[in-house]
């Protein structure tokens, strides 16, 4: 434990990089906490229709829902404070990690957001790796020869998947997987099986792009001087193909799917509604429909965290990737 | 352009893939015999009986304390017998005997005094509009002392907001955490939002169902729906729209049943603008609505034309009265004697002023931008030139409330409770109503109102429901434009399934296992 050589770590560039990186995306998140939470509130001022009203909607339904029901509303919630009260009082909330209740619902802020949360993350997840198998898959195999019959495959089933929208898409995996085969559940939230349909849909429309970038990347290096000496030094060709094929192509496909994953999180919502899949992109709507501005900005605040997450992750995972070490401080 | 081909292309593919499905049968997979599956648009947010009370009611898991039949008569529930003293400000429900809380806890009047006085302080519940002086306990009956006389207290008492709930139920922060009711069914496990599974309980005083579990998963899209209707993945699904219930049709082991709903779709007007406030002006535009195309191009169905305020299936309310037609000679004639004459663009006008409206409608109901753009484009047959601003709906109480509001197209429910005559008060209010007329009142009308609200006797009673609802079309302070009708796509496993028109119950008890 107390090995006094930890005292003197060396830094090494690739460490100091680490922690530039972290440093970096730390503030980053912090300061996007802050700006998402102030648009939201605005944007949801500036959204027509009262806003008692509206909660009073969601809360009730529009059948018993009169201008009696939404005063009532608009004095429990304190909606007639000023708006810089209620902002203040939410960042003040924020600073002590209190996400508050939902205005419509009266539950607490974080469990309703942490389940939407988990839905999303589960079916982004599923969803990526499918993606991924079949997307990296065909590219890899197209690239080995550009312009033979595996490639042109490989470019008419980008060309397919990407011409059809998600929510056909999903259509017709349930009418043939589910209705005509009865192999899984139309729709639901929860069984292993459900989450099948809503991934694959996804999924198999995020694996045209990725089957394209990928094979142009391999096809890229494959190319490159450094591949042709492995090959005239006579590695073999598998051994070229996952030392410096793959890795290679890797660099510039990892943060491709970083957008791509950031895409997932953020906006299916009509495939979470065709399948009933119950992610942030479904509470996000009904939290602007509803006006329930602590949910939406919750949200809002989830998914930036988020994607600062997951470039977090891109920056690091390239990092670890990419051969050329960079930034390299000529020592004296 | 691209979007433009896009929707129609995206549109025949759908179609044809659901036509490509509905050839072939799909495998109907092993349903677990036991457990009815019930599919809907209807997603629970809240286990509070004053938020989303009536998916508990629905799936007889709580329990009002007067309910409905399917002829929306009052029919006993957690209370056996009430009546009426002291000119009908005192009235008096004898709980029934035997009654247990899923948990094992005896429904004490004291319990339900303490659920009917936490719904009557919830604004939105209709028993917040009940003059309520005090509720208390008396032995197995619970009392009410009212501040004026009422009689509609026991319907509105059928309204899933009242429903009883135990006490255990609660927590500190008078929030309701679990939804122990009294009904057959009790909760097994909830999801919020989409899906609830409920069994039979062993504290249910009367005779045990035949159906054992039910779940309830909340699906959003129509389509969705229908493919688990046709591919037995739900035995009971609610809210199917046309192609759905083509599809349904078209398939074997499912069958569609639907109810009139009491909702109609009408023309909210501002009876004291410089314009509308001229009957000839009202019943001209009434004339120019050709309701029965509207109907079939917008719900698929001509039959739901609206010819009178309510609809058919509220017997009591649907007098025989002289349709609403369209007639756009008579409706020019009418406008022409308000003194609106043809201009050179079409467009009537008076002193040179041409006749423009405008008419707020909003998008939660898919229906209405759609109808609206209908009614503007029959209005414009007749020389009106109507404005259509699809907007929020708090827009129109906000534009009845400073008086800014011309028309709105609204969907107005009128049994929210199992008696007509609680939301016809409302809707006909003298001062008023945010979903009803707007500086509009008829001596007529507060006379019949007044003498039903008082009790009178059934012969008596007829004649003012009459005179509320022809008056109505006479004077058109409400322009009625369409009825609605609610489905469900029925599996043929399910025997004796009823829909009820109020949706007080889904009727689960009542339903078998075909053999």
């Amino acid at each position: 434990m107390a090995d006094h050589r930890a005292d003197v770590v060396v830094v090494t560039p690739r460490r100091k990089e680490l922690a530039r990186v972290l440093a970096h995306r730390g503030g980053q998140g912090l300061g996007v906490a802050v700006l998402v939470s102030v648009l939201c509130f605005l944007v949801v001022r500036t959204l027509p229709g009262d806003a008692a009203y509206r909660i009073a909607a969601g809360r009730y339904g529009y059948d018993l829902v009169d201008q009696e029901a939404a005063d009532a509303v608009r004095a429990e919630l304190g909606l007639d404070r000023p708006a810089w009260r209620q902002l203040a009082d939410w960042l003040l909330d924020l600073f002590q990690l209190d996400l508050g209740r939902s205005l419509v619902t009266s539950r607490p802020v974080v469990e309703e957001v942490g389940y939407y949360l988990l839905g999303t993350l589960q079916l982004a997840a599923v969803s990526l790796a499918i993606a991924i198998v079949i997307g990296a898959g065909a590219g890899v195999l197209a690239a080995r020869r550009p312009g033979g019959p595996m490639d042109r495959l490989a470019t008419a089933w980008v060309a397919s998947v990407r011409a059809v929208p998600p929510f056909l898409l999903g259509l017709l995996l349930v009418v043939v997987l589910s209705a005509q085969l009865g192999l899984l559940p139309a729709v639901g939230h929860g069984g292993a099986a459900s989450i099948v349909l809503p991934a694959l849909t996804l999924g198999i429309g995020l694996s045209g792009l990725v089957a394209r970038i990928t094979r142009d990347a391999v096809v890229e290096v494959r190319a490159s001087a450094y591949v042709q000496f492995a090959q005239t030094k006579g590695l073999p060709e598998r051994w070229v193909l996952v030392r410096h094929v793959v890795r290679n192509a890797a660099v510039v496909l990892v943060p491709y799917l970083g957008v791509q994953a950031v895409i997932l999180i953020e906006g299916v919502v009509v495939v979470e509604s065709l399948f009933s899949w119950q992610g942030l992109g479904h509470a996000m709507v009904h939290a602007v429909f509803w006006r329930d501005v602590p949910v939406l900005q919750a949200t809002a605040l989830v998914l930036a965290l988020l994607i600062v997450a997951v470039n977090t992750l891109v920056d690091l995972a390239v990092l670890w990737l990419d051969p050329r070490p960079r930034r390299l401080e000529v020592a004296a | 352009m691209r979007a433009l081909l896009r929707t129609p292309l995206t549109a025949t593919l759908t179609a044809g893939l659901l036509a490509v499905s509905a050839c072939g049968s799909g495998p109907g997979r092993d349903a677990p015999s036991d457990t009815l599956r019930i599919a809907g648009p209807f997603e629970v947010h809240s286990l509070d009986p004053t938020a989303d009370g009536e998916i508990f009611t629905r799936l007889e898991v709580t329990e009002t304390l007067v309910t409905s039949d399917l002829e929306g008569e009052l029919a006993p529930g957690l209370a056996t017998e009430w009546a009426a003293a002291d000119g009908n400000t005192q009235w008096r429900f004898e709980l029934v005997d035997g009654a247990t809380f899923h948990d094992g806890t005896p429904v004490t009047a004291e319990a339900v005094v303490a659920a009917v006085e936490r719904a009557a302080a919830v604004e939105a519940s209709p028993l917040a509009e009940i003059p309520i002086e005090r509720i208390d306990a008396e032995g197995s009956a619970i009392t009410f002392e009212l501040e004026q006389p009422n009689l509609t207290l026991p319907a509105v008492l059928t309204h899933y907001s009242t429903a009883i709930l135990a006490p255990a139920s609660y927590d500190e922060r008078d929030q309701v955490t679990e939804v122990i009711g009294t009904g057959p069914y009790e909760i097994e496990d909830i999801e919020l939002p989409a899906s609830i599974r409920t069994t039979r309980s062993d504290e249910w005083r009367g005779e045990a169902p035949d159906v054992e579990n039910v779940t309830f998963q909340a699906v959003g899209r129509p389509e969705s729906r229908a493919l688990m209707a046709t591919s037995d993945q739900a035995d009971v699904v609610f809210g199917l729209e046309p192609a759905g219930r083509q599809r349904v049709e078209g398939s074997d082991g499912v069958r569609m049943e639907s109810s009139l709903q009491p909702r109609t779709i009408l023309l909210k007007l501002n009876a004291d603008h410089p314009v509308l406030g001229d009957v000839r002006v009202r019943r001209a535009l009434s004339l120019a609505l050709d309701r029965e195309a509207m109907a079939d191009a917008v719900l698929r169905e001509e039959e739901l034309a609206a010819t009178q305020l309510l609809p058919p299936s509220l017997t009591a309310w649907h007098p025989e009265l002289e349709p609403l037609t369209q007639d756009q000679d008579r409706a020019r004639a009418l406008l022409a004697e308000a003194g609106w004459t043809p201009g050179a663009d079409g467009t009537v006008q008076r002193d040179g002023e041409p006749l423009e409206l405008e008419l707020l409608t909003y998008p939660d109901r898919p229906e209405l931008p759609a109808l609206a753009t209908a009614i503007q484009a029959a209005l414009a047959e007749v020389g009106v030139r109507l404005d259509v601003e699809v907007t929020n709906s708090s827009e129109i109480p906000a534009g009845q409330a400073d008086g800014s509001l011309q028309l709105a197209l609204i969907a107005k429910h009128f049994a929210l409770v199992s008696d007509p005559l609680v939301d016809v008060s409302t809707v006909f209010a003298p001062e008023g109503n945010d979903w009803g007329v707007m500086n509009w009142r008829d001596p007529r009308v507060e006379t019949a109102i007044d003498a039903l609200l008082a009790g009178a006797p059934e012969a008596e009673a007829a004649r003012h429901r009459e005179t509320i609802v022809r008056v109505a079309q006479e004077e058109l302070p409400l322009i009625p434009v369409a009825w609605y009708r609610m489905n469900a796509a029925v599996s043929d496993r399910v025997e004796g399934f009823v829909m009820d028109p109020l949706e007080t119950t889904w009727r689960i008890t009542g339903l078998t296992w075909s053999s």
